[in-house]
Formats: structure tokens, C-alpha cells, sequence
């Protein structure tokens, strides 16, 4: 017979709302306690950006339970696609995102039609390898994208509303609660995916795969539906990176990338859906410290990760929320 | 009227014959049990019927269609519905989750981004539905890899019963379970042949589940087909005896 053990029940959906508002209260307070920690706005819109690019992973990795080594290639891709729009479209912001998604977003849909039969792994191979592709198309066609040192010479764009301008493009503080703005569509999005029939269904293909099958889940297909989206989320986040910049180089392609975003899900906790987002906080806020003191920061947060997923498996948010938590 | 026909089927893994021109039919309704020794090739058998694999020669009719070459989810779709030897369930989701899945998929809903609200009402009384059935109510909102091994067994089942299966293909139910779980899953077995007129396949070791539930008993040993008949002709038949049964006990 079973027993009931306190361990054994869910934590009460009031935890993960209490999660998501106290996530809400600090992203939108930022600019009030950040400079007295002594941090600089930028560094929360590069948490933000790399933020969204995490749970954007995570949605393959902790939700539907597939791993990619590459979605540095996606982000990559976002961020030229953002960047040439600016450089050579027109001066648009909103064109600009737009652009970057459907840049990254449609090589992740064609090329996951391509993986979707292939599993752990060498599913995770074949990411690799096309990230490094991407990664040497950027870096050797000169002409385009500038080849190794970056595609620069533009810069992101008043936001104009109609009625109001914003400019985004010389105040911090604006531009950092446009990026946030951005964040809780983006965030939001991927809420309600993951609570809807189809979001449930990647549970169960991450959970047991045959199961799935035998309730009359196409796996295929919704694995590559999960992938394309997931990427899609990952180019608006590149796309983001490259207005934060004003600048795209080849480096947001390479798969050192692909490895960091991981690191942050993981490190975060990748069964809580503000895991990856307190993973990228973690890592950036190291990178940003320790290599003001040491060139050498990787192996610094490199010890920080294998600490993490020794003591916390479930990550530092998975730890904070209990087991189950999501 | 035949549910499922089976005609001839052979399966062979490289030189291996592991089953070999087996041929059975059911009834609509009916609760067959195939029993056998280990290896016999009972597992590879159901594989076939359920869509796991196709067999090398032979063909599958179930519901009047060949399906001996259809992929698994056109099976389920057409209403067969399978549990495994060894349990597969959703472990880190909730009975009512692990549910859910299976209620949503089966009313075509799964790849909708949201819900409408009569939709939802649907899928609601569904789970409660299957919830009830399987006799879950108190722990509906744990999570299933903690339950007990029967508990697991019954979501299991409860699961594949959202499908509304008109057949319904269970390995070895009570593998692994003592007293007290068989007793509990061979019952929700009887209740769901006996209430609800579920036509059931199934694959078990425990001889009392067997002879209690089964209309009709199919032997095999070594791949192929050794007997068939109702319990009371399988346990008098002498071939039987001496190759399972005898051995047995």
C-alpha cells in the first residue's frame, strides 16, 4: 500500500505563482535597486536577453525533455537578421525583431524536419554541427556580416508609437523596460504554451516517450513543433542581444554559446519554468565580476556549475521550490 | 463478427523465429487471455497486434481493416489501446495529468495552443470519469511515480481507457504485484469486461487471474500456438498440462 508523505504532494500552485511575482517584482524594480548593488543597467538587459534565450532552450531541454547543443546557432542568426534589417531595410526596431525571428525561426523549422527522427545523443550532435555551419557562414562571408569582427555600423531605432516616441536608443532605462516589455510577451507566450493541450503533450513525450506514442501522440511532429518554436524564441532573444550591442559578431553563433545557454538551464533549474532565468542571472552577474578580477572567469563559473549540479540537481530555483515544481 | 483476426502471423529476429504462424480471433466483448512460458512468445505476439512492430509474414484485420503494416497512432486511432509489461506512465505528472493527456488526445485536441471553455468542461468530466473508474479519486493529485506499483498499474490503465478503446491489449497486468495489488487490478479487469463490455487481450502469469477472468485461454510455447479453448477445456487438455501447466505446479 502507499503512504502518504508530505514529500510526495505537489507543491500548491500558490508556489509558482509566488515564484512569478516576486520574478515580476524584481525585473521591474531594476533600475530602482540595481545601482546601489553596485551593478549598471545593461547588465540586467543582458540577464533579460540571455534570460529569454535560456527558457527559450528550455523549452526543448526541460519540457520536452530533448537536448540541443546548438541553439547558439538560432540566437546567432536572430542577431544578423536583426542587425542587417537595421543596416541595410530600414531603421525600424520592430521590423528589425521581426526579422531576426523569422531569420532564425525558419532555419530552425527546416532543419528540425531534417533531426526530428534522431534522438539523444545524436539528436544533440546534429545540432552541434549545424550551429557550427551557421557559425562558419557568418564568420567567412565578409561581405555580408563583416566576418570576424562583427557586423556593425547600425544602431537601434527610436520606437515610435504613433503617438509618442520612445527612445529606446540613448536612454538606458527606457530601452531596458522595452527589452522587458518584450520579456513578459515573449515569457507570457511560452506560459500559456506550456499549459495548453499541446505544451501538455511535450510533457508526455519527456516524461515516456512510448506512452506518448501509444496515446496517439505524434512524437515526430511535435518534437519538431517544439524545436521551431523554441528557436523562434531563441532568434528574438538573439535579435534583442543585437539591438542591446548594436552589434552581431560570429561569436553568437559558435557553439561555446550553445554550451552557456545550456549551463544556465541547467544550473537554474530546468524543470522550473524561471529556472533558466535565474541560471542566466547567476552566470552573468559571475562573468561580469570575476573577469574584472581574472581573464580566466570560465573556470571560475565552470566550478560554480559542476557545485550547482552537485548539491542541487534540480538546479538553485528547482531546489528553492521544492520537488515537482515547475 | 470478429474484433481482431489474426491470420498466420510469423515473426522472425534474424534466424530467430520468435513466433511462428499463430493465427487467433476474438469477439467483440470477449476477454482473451494468452498464457505460455517464458519465451514463448507472448510479448513478441502483442507487439504485432499493437502496432510495436510488423511481423515478418502474415496479417493483422482489426475491425474489418488490415492493419499489419499501420504505425501505432493509427491504431489508437482506431480505438486499440495497449498497457506494458513493465508500467509506462508519466512519472513526474500528477494521476490527473497523466489523465489528462490521454482524454485530450483522444478528443483530437492535442496540438490546440488553448482551450474554449466547452472543451474544457469535456475534458474535465472526462478525468473525473476515468479517475473514478480506475478508483483514484483520493490520489488524484499525486504525483504517479510515487504511487504504489498497483496504484501505477490502475493510472496506467485508466490512462489508456481515455482512448475509449474498442480493444484493449494488456501485458502482464498483474506482473510484479502481490496479493493484495492482484486482487485490486484483477477486479478493475472484471469490472471493465463485465460493466463496460470492453473487448480485452491480454498477456498474464498468474493462473487464478487467468481462469477467473478469461473467456477463452490461447496457449503458446516455443512461438507457436499449443492450445486454445475455454478454462475449463484448457486446464483438462493433456498437451497443455505437460508443457505449462504440469511444469508449473
Amino acid at each position: 500500500m502507499s503512504v502518504t508523505t508530505a514529500d510526495a504532494v505537489r507543491p500548491l500552485p500558490g508556489r509558482r505563482w509566488l515564484t512569478a511575482a516576486i520574478v515580476w517584482a524584481l525585473l521591474l524594480s531594476v533600475p530602482a535597486w540595481l545601482p546601489m548593488l553596485g551593478g549598471y543597467t545593461a547588465l540586467a538587459a543582458r540577464v533579460l536577453v540571455l534570460g529569454l534565450a535560456a527558457m527559450s532552450f528550455n523549452l526543448l531541454l526541460g519540457f520536452t525533455g530533448v537536448m540541443s547543443f546548438g541553439h547558439a546557432a538560432y540566437f546567432g542568426l536572430g542577431a544578423y537578421g536583426a542587425g542587417l534589417t537595421l543596416k541595410y531595410l530600414a531603421a525600424s526596431t520592430p521590423l528589425a525583431m521581426l526579422m531576426g525571428v523569422l531569420l532564425g525561426g525558419v532555419a530552425g523549422t527546416l532543419f528540425g524536419l531534417l533531426i526530428v527522427r534522431r534522438r539523444g545523443v545524436y539528436f544533440a550532435m546534429v545540432t552541434v554541427a549545424f550551429g557550427q555551419i551557421a557559425f562558419y557562414i557568418a564568420y567567412s562571408w565578409n561581405d555580408l556580416t563583416g566576418g570576424y569582427d562583427g557586423l556593425r555600423g547600425f544602431t537601434r531605432a527610436p520606437l515610435d508609437l504613433g503617438f509618442a516616441t520612445i527612445d529606446i536608443a540613448n536612454n538606458d532605462i527606457a530601452f531596458y523596460y522595452f527589452l522587458l516589455a518584450v520579456f513578459a510577451v515573449a515569457t507570457g507566450l511560452q506560459g500559456l504554451l506550456l499549459a495548453s493541450p499541446f505544451g501538455r503533450t511535450l510533457l508526455a513525450i519527456r516524461e515516456n516517450e512510448r506512452r506518448a506514442r501509444f496515446l496517439g501522440i505524434p512524437i515526430e511532429r511535435h518534437i519538431w513543433m517544439s524545436f521551431s518554436i523554441s528557436c523562434a524564441f531563441t532568434a528574438l532573444a538573439g535579435a534583442l542581444y543585437a539591438l542591446l550591442n548594436n552589434f552581431a559578431d560570429p561569436m553568437g553563433l559558435h557553439y561555446t554559446l550553445s554550451g552557456e545557454i545550456v549551463i544556465m538551464a541547467v544550473m537554474g533549474g530546468m524543470r522550473a519554468f524561471w529556472g533558466p532565468l535565474v541560471g542566466a542571472t547567476l552566470f552573468v552577474v559571475a562573468q561580469d565580476y570575476i573577469s574584472s578580477i581574472t581573464v580566466n572567469w570560465m573556470s571560475f563559473v565552470g566550478l560554480i556549475f559542476v557545485l550547482v549540479v552537485l548539491f542541487f540537481p534540480r538546479g538553485l530555483l528547482g531546489m528553492l521550490q521544492g520537488r515537482g515544481g515547475r | 463478427m470478429t474484433m481482431l483476426d489474426v491470420r498466420n502471423v510469423s515473426k522472425h529476429f534474424g534466424r530467430l523465429a520468435a513466433v511462428s504462424e499463430i493465427s487467433m480471433q476474438v469477439a467483440p466483448g470477449e476477454l482473451r487471455a494468452i498464457i505460455g512460458p517464458n519465451g514463448a512468445g507472448k510479448t513478441t505476439f502483442f507487439n504485432m497486434i499493437s502496432g510495436f512492430f510488423a511481423p515478418t509474414t502474415g496479417d493483422i484485420v482489426f475491425d474489418g481493416v488490415t492493419v499489419t503494416k499501420l504505425p501505432v497512432a493509427a491504431r489508437v486511432a482506431m480505438g486499440m489501446a495497449r498497457t506494458f509489461q513493465i508500467t509506462e506512465i508519466f512519472p513526474e505528472l500528477t494521476v490527473r495529468e497523466n489523465i489528462r493527456i490521454g482524454v485530450e488526445s483522444s478528443l483530437g485536441l492535442r496540438q490546440r495552443f488553448w482551450l474554449r471553455a466547452r472543451d474544457l468542461a469535456v475534458v474535465r468530466r472526462g478525468i473525473d470519469e476515468a479517475v473514478t473508474q480506475a478508483g483514484l479519486t483520493s490520489k488524484a493529485d499525486r504525483l504517479v511515480g510515487e504511487l504504489s506499483h498497483g496504484d501505477q498499474r490502475a493510472a496506467e490503465i485508466a490512462t489508456a481507457l481515455t482512448l475509449k478503446p474498442r480493444l484493449l491489449l494488456l501485458d502482464e497486468p498483474t506482473a510484479g504485484m502481490g496479493e493484495h495489488e492482484t486482487y485490486a487490478v484483477a477486479n478493475l479487469i472484471r469490472r471493465l469486461h463485465k460493466n463496460s463490455a470492453y473487448t480485452i487481450v491480454l498477456i498474464e502469469h498468474d493462473m487464478r487471474v487467468v481462469f477467473n477472468l478469461a473467456d477463452k485461454i490461447t496457449v503458446l510455447a516455443e512461438g507457436r500456438m499449443l492450445a486454445e479453448g475455454t478454462p475449463a477445456e484448457i486446464a483438462e487438455n493433456p498437451a497443455v498440462q505437460e508443457a505449462y501447466l504440469g511444469k508449473a505446479e
